[in-house]
């Protein structure tokens, strides 16, 4: 299992280094001077030369590169353009409020698309098969920009029972989990409803249905035990991908997460802030995506034996 | 055809892609007003008969605005999906045949913006560049390629293998012409089945960055951007949100309907094969060139 991890491990630092490289290149795609994007043509000349040598990009490319290395290195991500407070400080204090938003996501995905997928399955073909393949296509269908907006003006506005937008007590939670995490309980539903048509076709199953076992029994028992790895795959991808689908429902919801933050940073053109913001999602998504396969090795000891 | 239109799911799918495409290509013949005439003294008014859809705050028309809209979401959507499927057949079809480094080297780029959450990295690009309609082409071709590029692969390694490809190779067939005529025609049902919902996904990517900010700017209209104008005026004027909320939903569920019909009706299992995995798609074509 350690060699295992390990590998895993190895396989992510080019991925991880790509990832470095890919954000520090983003402020040299900006068209013409960044400083003039960042400061207005009309700023003073001195006030150009000051920032474009704070940010470093005085000196030649591969200099600012070793240069960031080394910060990173030490989690230094550079100072906010605008409020002057370490970019690392900022995104601390609302990177909590996203994983709250993603958890909440997540557990709203996996309490709507495990019984729906289960269902689906206990009954193919059937109305109650359609129905729920119905839901799981419109779920699929609907972007969270919109739900987002139709949830607040049932649950919010019409029916006031949830809050419209902010962070506090469960009840501001409900809302933005419900739009952040439908998506996800949607290809959970297909996903799942898919995995486990094809592992009650299985010969452990016959035999568990010849030794009298009931249909809940061989269901949740036998088939979704063994059903488990591919949907693991999709929750572990779809999860890393929460983190991005949250800079959506954040600004919907005027949630203070790292998406909200990623915004308003782009907004007025804070581009240490936006690398800082892009870096920490993009290396929480591939962490995430290493933690499902060390997972997976922990469901399937097959993974461990082929490593 | 049969197969796809003989599917409820298949036949939603056609009748919704055609009718958007119908809006889209006569919208200034069906569009009540103009898209951007404002009126004022008109603003936020709900639907009625000469404004079917409502008015927005400047009072212009929602429904025409919608249906303009159409024409920048189906564009968007094509031009993504096919820019992205050259691309990553370019890329895919020479990683997978060469081989070796090549394809290491590719796969690992590809490893790399695939690290990256793909709407994460279409703000990045959109940030950096500036918001416009050719930036937002830009941001989602750059990322939607890789997905075509690791299917191209896979599928030019399985076919690679196969006996047509080895002697044609044996003839003496330089490399381009073996993929070009050989390995290529073989992958263009899973491509298409892959355009489909790249389109759907380019769609919501344009409205999501719209709806940001970041896409298409005023007075262009846009689902995503009129989505956001009207979040505000969701008490008073529920209309303005609804409309354009509701035709990225329906394109995106006929959208995935087709392409989930066009795979049920190519990517059929055969009896002898159950329980190996799935067969390439495209091994389900009628005759290889080689046959």
């Amino acid at each position: 299992m350690r060699a295992y991890v390990l590998r895993r491990l190895l396989l992510a630092v080019p991925t991880v280094f790509g990832v470095v490289t890919l954000v520090f290149l983003l402020i040299h795609l900006i068209p013409g001077d960044p400083v003039d994007v960042m400061l207005g043509e009309t700023a003073r000349a001195a006030d150009k030369v000051r920032l474009r040598h704070q940010l470093g990009l005085d000196q030649p490319v591969p200099v600012q590169y070793a240069r960031y290395l080394r910060r990173l290195a030490r989690a230094d991500f550079g100072r906010s353009l605008h409020s002057g407070r370490p970019v690392r400080r900022m995104i601390a204090a609302r990177y909590p409020a996203t994983l709250e938003l993603a958890a909440a996501a997540l557990l709203a995905a996996l309490c709507i698309g495990g019984p729906l997928g289960l269902l689906a399955a206990a009954r193919p073909r059937s109305a109650l098969d359609a129905a729920c393949r119905g839901v799981a296509v419109c779920g699929a269908s609907m972007p969270n920009f919109w739900l987002g907006p139709l949830l607040i003006l049932i649950f919010s506005i019409a029916l006031e029972w949830t809050p419209v937008s902010g962070r506090g007590g469960l009840d501001h939670l409900v809302l933005p989990a419900l739009t952040l995490g439908t998506g996800m309980a949607a290809i959970l539903t297909r996903m799942l409803r898919a995995t486990l048509l094809d592992r009650l076709g299985d010969d452990y199953v016959r035999t568990a249905r010849a030794k009298g076992a009931s249909e809940p029994r061989v269901l949740l028992k036998h088939a979704l035990r063994n059903a488990a790895m591919p949907v693991v795959t999709v929750l572990g991808l779809q999860t890393g991908a929460l983190l991005a689908g949250a800079i959506i429902t954040e600004t919907i919801f005027a949630w203070p997460g790292i998406g909200r933050l990623l915004l308003l940073a782009i907004q007025t053109r804070d581009y240490p802030l936006v690398q800082g913001c892009m870096l920490v999602i993009a290396l929480s998504y591939v962490f995430i995506n290493l933690g499902t396969d060390v997972l997976y090795a922990l469901i399937d000891p097959r993974l461990r034996v082929d490593a | 055809m049969n197969r796809l239109l003989g599917s409820a799911r298949g036949l939603a799918g056609v009748i919704i892609v055609v009718l958007l495409a119908a809006v889209a290509v006569w919208a200034p013949d069906l569009a009540p007003q103009s898209p951007v005439e404002q009126n004022l003294s008109e603003d936020l008014r709900p639907p009625r008969v000469e404004h079917p859809f409502g008015q927005d705050k400047l009072g212009r028309d929602v429904c025409s605005r919608v249906f303009y809209g159409a024409r920048v979401s189906l564009a968007v959507g094509v031009l993504v999906a096919c820019i992205s499927a050259v691309l990553g057949l370019g890329v895919g079809a020479v990683a997978g045949y060469a081989g070796g480094r090549t394809d290491e080297l590719v796969m690992r780029g590809i490893d790399v913006l695939l690290a990256f959450p793909g709407i994460l990295l279409a703000i990045g690009l959109s940030a950096v560049l500036g918001p416009s309609l050719r930036n937002v082409l830009l941001a989602l071709c750059a990322i939607g390629w890789t997905g075509y590029a690791r299917l191209v692969r896979g599928e030019v390694l399985a076919w690679r293998e196969r006996e047509f490809v080895a002697a044609a190779i044996a003839l003496g067939a330089p490399p381009v012409r073996v993929l070009c005529r050989h390995v290529i025609p073989q992958l263009l049902t899973p491509l298409v089945v892959q355009a489909t919902f790249g389109a759907a996904g380019a769609i919501v990517a344009e409205a999501s960055l719209s709806f940001l900010g970041l896409g298409v700017q005023p007075p262009t209209p846009s689902w995503g951007a009129m989505l956001n104008e009207g979040r505000s005026f969701l008490l008073v004027a529920p209309h303005v949100a609804i409309f354009p909320g509701l035709a990225i939903m329906l394109t995106v569920l006929g959208l995935n309907c087709l392409g989930d019909a066009l795979r049920d009706a190519f990517d059929v299992r055969e009896p002898a094969d159950t329980g190996h995995g799935e067969r390439p798609i495209a091994s389900l074509r009628s005759g290889s060139p080689a046959s």
